[in-house]
């Protein structure tokens, strides 16, 4: 075959195969390196020891789980098996007063209601309050605000995420709740006094409103900071698709973005409930810890959280302690299942490492 | 001195793809050995089964023999073995970035125990005089990180790094192909220098750089080895006509 | 819709527009001011209280004036070291195995997502579990059982973070050390995790600002301790729940000591979460890439 190939110079002539070393022997002139690595041997044993070491180190993290659970719910086996599920909706009725008697540590009754009540409604008091904030701040800080202030500003939201529990419980201790004593509450009794939630028998300033308040305030870094980042995460071509119609700047951000990543704030939202429902040293601080259901926001209260801090340490009977590590378990439970639905929501919308929240 | 390399029944999958068919050849020691093909073609899962680093991905699959002198690399050695044995230089220059220049041409022998002062100062230098870079950097060996280089002195430390384990083989992946004509020809020049001392297989695009550096050349297309011969006859006269259409420019 | 509609309509979407960016607004407004009201009461309330004595004396007596919280600092101390010393090389070891050994398998995902589960798990249900599972067997509390408590928590955090600043290295890098011939577990540590180790560094940072804050956790464990105390195997006192312990109490002096507190507290977190933004923003991996 004649190739017609273009000139390519080549610049040395013929191969020359050179005498190979008989099989098996190694040329003498090895330098002392190449001796040294050939000695050095495989490392196998090192290898496997320490992919043995780095799995140890991620499976201790379900046994650290499965240990916690099996604490639970073995020192929660006597207040179970004395009152079973009812544990969690029972009403005693005092014989004497007429009025229902939840926990009597003294006579050895106990129902955990009115700390389920109160993580609910101190809960939901605080959805109500942060949700509409944690969505503004979110919408403002990656729609609107100039870039300039977005660092600084998010960096504030970040360190609000970061104070301790028990600094906010002091400020609400000491400021939020004079605070709602002297200027808020009053006007809501006579505004709204009739509807029944808000009555005057209370003036102390603690009670759901008060926690309700300060766990709003604790839970809103963490909503706003998954919202900006499922908002982020919509892409740039949604955006604009919208404004190509003609919308105006709020459609596009109620049409392109929020009606996006509508899942991931629901589950923004969960995550913050998850938060809530565990968060213990500020709600502890201004809730009025009284084992009581009634209907007035405005009264001292408990929630699941706040009676196992506050009476732990007092307990009296095995029972007791039992019945507070019950409601331990619970509470347990609860956290898993609604994080875990949090995390689900949000992983479907970012679709990766669900967000790192702190 | 380099020894020779001989290739039997290789044939390489990842997952279900058969990416090497029934490879055979003997590349000669003590030459460069150039290996030609369009993208795609399997020529670097190739040189990667030569030093088994195929095997970083857990779904790759070989079978076959692969002679590196005396050493059956699958059956007598373990990975790690052969790896000193048969350096390889990667087609983005890849300098640890957090270590000094020094630390980086050392790197193969630190890491694996060696520490003697005296042997490493002597060892940095050679390897650096034979990468062609002495001259460049002996004055801040330890103070620039390897990162903060160009690109082409990135791929003469690299070059460096693999040359200071004394490997008998140097594997080379498409080196130049990242770089300026200028630095692409000073690994050129490198290369002539180097197969001296050491077996060289380059794998490269461009077919005027295998005429330039390589005695042998083979190529490949879709998985098989279609011809190995010296260069001068493929690139004048070669014997089958995919070989002849893809150096006229037919296709790749 | 004729002129006159559409006119109306198109003042209404105007309107509507502007409403919505004055509610951001708002909101963003009502955010800031109470982080910023906190702030302005703790430096307020709190400077005011703080001395040399606060960082040198023990709490006195009840009632008693004067006195510091050097024992709570101190202790504090004693507890962050013992939950570092088991929250990071576990949480480290964690991440190591999730980028390195076992990515994209279907048991890193559970670890990972089991990881998360024991991140959300309300700290003072985790206080209450080591307490049943060490202080009650040991019949007494303990700074040891106050700092499995804490690095425990630490642990999700540290593995979360490990694992993303390990995924960043990019692949080329390790498979140079690889084809030097370089063992994989030593290519995992002195090259890989060397490589990342800023990240590394400020995850177990952002972990240890974190808990250094908690207080559930110590009510059932380490207890507090009104007196000076290094011994792990006895109760201890840590800033945080001396805090709360003042906070609830009826005295005003002590009151005052809460406030010095939260206030050393909170600019020591403070500092820690400014160091790692300040280490993040810069690039964490430079010349990695």
């Amino acid at each position: 075959m004649n190739a017609n190939v273009p000139e390519i110079r080549i610049s040395h002539a013929q191969i020359q195969h050179e005498q190979e070393p008989p099989q098996g022997q190694r040329p003498a002139k090895d330098s002392a390196i190449r001796q040294y690595l050939l000695a050095r041997g495989n490392s196998a044993i090192a290898d496997r020891g320490f992919s043995w070491l780095m799995l140890l180190c991620a499976l201790s993290i379900f046994g650290i789980v499965v240990l916690i659970a099996a604490e639970l719910v073995q020192r929660s086996h006597l207040a179970w098996s004395s009152f079973g599920f009812e544990f969690f909706f029972s009403r005693f009725i005092n014989p004497v007063t007429g009025r229902p008697n939840y926990w009597d540590p003294v006579n050895g009754h106990f129902s955990a209601l009115p700390f389920v009540y109160g993580t609910l409604v101190s809960s939901f008091l605080a959805l109500l309050l942060a949700v509409p904030l944690a969505i503004g701040v979110a919408v403002f800080l990656t729609e609107m605000c100039p870039r300039v202030l977005r660092g600084p500003l998010a960096f504030l939201t970040e360190l609000l995420a970061a104070i301790p529990s028990v600094i906010y419980g002091l400020w609400a201790m000491f400021i939020l709740v004079p605070l709602l004593r002297e200027h808020v509450n009053p006007p809501l009794i006579r505004g709204l006094g009739w509807t029944g939630f808000f009555a005057s028998d209370n003036p102390t300033g603690l009670g759901f409103v008060a926690a309700g308040v300060i766990l709003a305030i604790m839970i809103l870094p963490i909503i706003s900071s998954l919202t900006r980042e499922v908002m982020t995460a919509v892409p740039q071509s949604q955006r604009e698709a919208v404004l190509a119609l003609g919308a105006t700047r709020w459609e596009m951000i109620r049409m392109g973005v929020l009606r996006n990543a509508r899942i991931g704030i629901v589950g923004a939202i969960i995550l913050g409930l998850g938060r809530a429902l565990g968060e213990t040293m500020a709600v502890t601080m201004v809730i009025g810890n009284a084992p009581e259901i009634r209907r007035s926001l405005l009264s001292n209260g408990s929630t699941m959280a706040s009676v196992i801090a506050n009476e732990f340490a007092e307990a009296s009977s095995d029972l007791h302690l039992s019945a507070l590590i019950e409601i331990a378990l619970a509470l347990f439970i609860v956290t898993i299942i609604v994080n875990a639905l949090a995390q689900l929501l949000v992983w479907a919308v970012t679709r990766g490492a669900p967000a790192r929240v702190n | 001195m380099g020894v020779g390399i001989e290739v039997s029944n290789l044939n390489a999958w990842y997952a279900t793809n058969h990416s090497l068919q029934d490879i055979n050849l003997n590349i000669p020691g003590n030459h460069a050995t150039a290996l030609i093909g369009p993208s795609g073609c399997g020529k670097s899962t190739f040189v990667r089964c030569l030093n088994r680093m195929h095997e970083t991905n857990p779904i790759a699959r070989v079978t076959g023999t692969v002679r590196i002198g005396d050493l059956d690399i699958y059956e007598d050695c373990t990975p790690v073995e052969i790896r000193r044995r048969v350096g390889m230089v990667f087609q983005r220059p890849n300098p640890f970035p957090t270590m000094s220049i020094y630390d980086n041409v050392c790197a193969g022998l630190k890491l694996n125990g060696y520490t003697h002062r005296q042997a490493l100062d002597e060892i940095v230098e050679k390897s650096l005089k034979n990468s062609a870079l002495w001259d460049e950097v002996k004055d801040e060996l330890k103070k620039k990180s390897g990162a903060s280089l160009s690109g082409g002195q990135q791929q003469r430390l690299c070059i460096a790094r693999a040359l200071a384990v004394d490997p008998e083989v140097l594997l080379m992946d498409e080196p130049a192909s990242a770089l300026d004509p200028v630095s692409t020809a000073k690994i050129e020049d490198l290369i002539f220098q180097l197969k001296s001392q050491y077996t060289i297989v380059i794998v490269t695009h461009n077919m005027q750089q295998a005429a330039r550096v390589a005695e042998n050349t083979g190529f490949f297309l879709n998985g098989r080895m279609v011809e190995f011969d010296s260069t001068h006859k493929i690139f004048t006269n070669p014997s089958d006509k995919r070989t002849e259409d893809y150096i006229t420019g037919r296709f790749g | 819709m004729n002129q006159g509609e559409h006119k109306l309509r198109s003042k209404f979407r105007t309107v509507a527009d502007g409403a919505a960016t004055g509610l951001a607004v708002l909101s963003t407004v009502l955010v800031v001011t109470p982080l910023v009201a906190i702030f302005v009461y703790l430096i307020y309330r709190g400077a005011s209280s703080l001395s040399f004595s606060f960082f040198t004396q023990i709490p006195k007596p009840e009632g008693e004036p004067g006195g510091g919280m050097a024992n709570a600092i101190v202790g504090s101390g004693v507890l962050l070291a013992i939950s570092s010393a088991i929250g990071i090389p576990i949480g480290i070891g964690g991440g190591i195995y999730l980028a390195e050994y076992g990515r994209g398998t279907r048991l890193a995902n559970t670890v990972r997502f089991t990881a998360d589960v024991l991140n959300g798990i309300p700290s003072i249900v985790m206080g209450l579990a080591i307490y049943s599972l060490i202080v009650f067997r040991q019949h007494h509390f303990s700074a040891f059982s106050g700092g499995v408590a804490l690095g425990i928590m630490m642990i999700p955090t540290v593995t979360r973070t490990t694992e993303e600043m390990l995924l960043m290295v990019p692949q080329a890098v390790r498979e140079a050390a690889l084809a030097l011939g370089v063992p994989n577990w030593r290519s995992v540590i002195s090259i890989t995790v060397k490589t990342a180790s800023p990240g590394i560094i400020t995850g177990c940072m952002l972990a240890f600002a974190r808990v250094a804050g908690e207080t559930a956790p110590l009510i059932f464990t380490a207890f507090g301790n009104s007196n000076w105390s290094l011994n792990p195997n006895q109760a201890i006192s840590a800033l945080p729940l001396q805090i709360y312990i003042y906070a609830i109490s009826p005295y005003d002096d002590l009151h005052r000591l809460a406030w010095a507190g939260a206030l050393v507290l909170i600019v020591l977190i403070v500092a820690a979460v400014s160091l790692v933004r300040y280490v993040t923003s810069r690039g964490v991996l430079k010349g990695a890439s």
